[in-house]
């Protein structure tokens, strides 16, 4: 113990914080990886160990030897393409039909009406239960599935759409009245705008309804595509090789989370900063 | 003034709101009679709920059903009419510019010139450097400023102004009121200010309405013969404080009177 001391402990001005190191700058990035990294080693020496069941768990290393095989195949482009194919059609077809129409039954009280009782009932209908028929209607290729994957973004999409021209903050409509603005100068400035961050939610959702109906579509009845690759390998116990058909369709999201991401931060520059976002 | 010219004349004005659904009616004014003289500051005060943004919304031709007639003074230049909307009501996805020169592009002005016509009142309230900035990063005092902005850059004859600064501190309300009266004398503008707060009317205006409880009608017309300009220690001097109590003493009864003012006072 040092001597008691009567006089004030002198506290020095903070000092100048030093301009954030690499580290700092890329936190978010570091701790993200670690934690993916050390998940892959603590599964692949385990798997070593014989811990882990090699058969049903496959390891890290495996599955990325299973990748690099695959690559090679053309068999594995064919079945790509199909599924990126199923994918991009059915999700910008939606994209293209859900946002015009449900601004568009957003502005137009009788359409909505119109349009409610379908959107009730197709959306509470498990998309999945449709596939037998589609397959019917559209066959074993691609076009069935483009037609899952068209239904799921769709009403992920135009539902919030819908809501978002509906919830327009009538003040804001008021002063946009109150100017004499134009029923088409009052949906470009104010029902456009305040609509846009639930078009945005719509299309985060729409991507992982859209992933789904691939897969489910793949899993279920096709010739072609990743999904039916999974089932393959599936079939003969390559759990290696499912697991990288898996990891495609998780990046696939991610990437597509990710795009929706730049796109929102385009559109929303007007708002407050999130933090930590 | 000898050749006073009416920029507002408002006769036997009545307001019913309906029920969408149960097509209930209720009355939120009634008979209301009110003429404002070209460059006049006329400030109504009431209860809350007693329908005084319903009469400025009148006015302002947001609700066209009203029983009575209205006739505004019409311009040769500028608009009739514009409105200072109760807490700023920007619009947050454009920039301070952007929401100043609105009413413009409203009426067809290409935005590069609307935005360059907007820059002198932008300066007139004090907001220059902020052009570029969206309304979150604005104080509340400061969004306020872009929404008198707003309403200046359309040349009204006349401002409708909805209890501007009811959400605003103390200290920054009594800085605006000074800054509005500043103002005003540079734009010489008619003026029709809502508010429930007594000083602040009083402080402001040459006439101080005072409305009842709902059915809103017209209790008293009340001339504030106060010096101008008026400084803010003009709210201590004894005629000052005998205005108030005047006002008081007619609103007061109103606040016992009825349920308290119900639902949505927008
Ligand atoms: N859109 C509306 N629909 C139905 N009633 C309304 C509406 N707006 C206001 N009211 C009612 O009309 C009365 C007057 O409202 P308002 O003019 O906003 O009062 P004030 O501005 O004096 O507080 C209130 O009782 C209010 O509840
Ligand atoms: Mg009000």
């Amino acid at each position: 113990m040092t001597a008691a001391s009567t006089s004030l402990s002198r506290r020095s001005a903070p000092r100048r914080r030093p301009p954030p190191n690499w580290f700092k700058r890329h936190e978010r990035l570091v701790f993200a990886v670690a934690g993916v990294v050390a998940f892959a080693l603590i599964w692949e020496v385990g798997s070593r160990l014989g811990v882990i069941n090699e058969l049903f768990f496959s390891r890290p290393s495996a599955i990325a030897r299973a990748g690099f095989e695959e690559v090679q195949l053309p068999r594995f482009w064919v079945d790509f393409q199909a599924s990126a194919t199923e994918f991009s059609v059915g999700y910008v077809i939606a994209i293209v039909s859900a946002i015009p129409l449900g601004l568009a039954a957003g502005w137009y009280r009788r359409l909505q009406y119109t349009l409610d009782p379908w959107l009730n009932f197709l959306n509470s209908l498990p998309r999945v239960a449709l596939l037998p028929i589609l397959i019917i209607w559209f066959g074993l290729g691609v076009e069935s599935k483009i037609a899952v994957v068209f239904l799921g973004a769709f009403f992920s999409i135009i539902i919030p759409t819908i809501q978002g021209v509906k919830t327009t903050d009538r003040r804001l409509l008021d002063v946009a009245n109150s100017f004499g603005a134009s029923r088409a100068r009052v949906f470009l400035t104010v029902v456009g705008p305040a609509t846009v961050p639930f078009i945005i939610t719509g299309l985060r959702l729409g991507v992982a309804r859209a992933l789904i109906g691939v897969v489910t579509g793949e899993l279920f009845a096709a010739t072609t595509g990743l999904g039916v690759m999974i089932s393959r390998a599936s079939a003969s116990f390559q759990t290696d090789r499912l697991l990288f058909g898996v990891l495609i369709f998780t990046f696939t999201g991610i990437l597509g989370v990710e795009a929706i991401r730049r796109v929102e931060n385009y559109f929303q520059r007007w708002r407050p900063a999130k933090q930590g976002a | 003034m000898t050749d006073t010219q009416i920029a507002l004349d408002a006769r036997a004005v009545q307001f019913y709101y309906e029920d969408p659904t149960t097509h209930e009616r209720l009355l939120a004014i009634e008979k209301m009679d009110l003429e404002i003289n070209v460059g006049e500051f006329v400030s109504i005060v009431g209860p809350s709920g007693c329908g005084k943004s319903t009469f400025l919304k009148i006015v302002n031709g947001l609700l066209p059903t009203y029983d009575g007639e209205i006739s505004v003074l019409e311009p040769d230049h500028g608009r009739a009419h514009a409105m200072v909307f109760q807490d700023s009501a920007l619009f947050p996805w454009y920039s301070i510019v952007s929401n100043v020169a609105y009413g413009l592009t409203c009426q067809g002005v290409p935005k590069k010139e609307a935005h360059a016509r907007a820059m002198p009142f932008i300066e007139m309230v004090g907001l220059t450097g902020f052009e570029t900035k969206y309304p979150y990063q604005l104080s509340g005092g400061m969004q306020q400023r872009a929404n008198l902005a707003r309403a200046l850059t359309v040349d009204p004859e006349i401002l409708l102004m909805d209890e501007p600064f009811a959400a605003l501190d103390a200290q920054t309300r009594e800085l605006m009121q000074a800054e509005l009266l500043r103002i005003w004398h540079q734009a010489q503008k008619t003026v029709l200010f809502i508010t429930h707060q007594i000083d602040e009317a009083i402080y402001l205006s040459d006439r101080v309405i005072v409305m009842s409880a709902r059915p809103g009608r017209i209790l008293a017309d009340i001339r504030v013969d106060l010096p101008r300009p008026r400084e803010l220690k003009i709210k201590r001097s004894p005629a000052f404080v005998a205005l108030t109590d005047q006002i008081w003493s007619l609103i007061t009864p109103q606040l016992h009177d009825d349920a308290p003012a119900t639902g949505v006072a927008s």
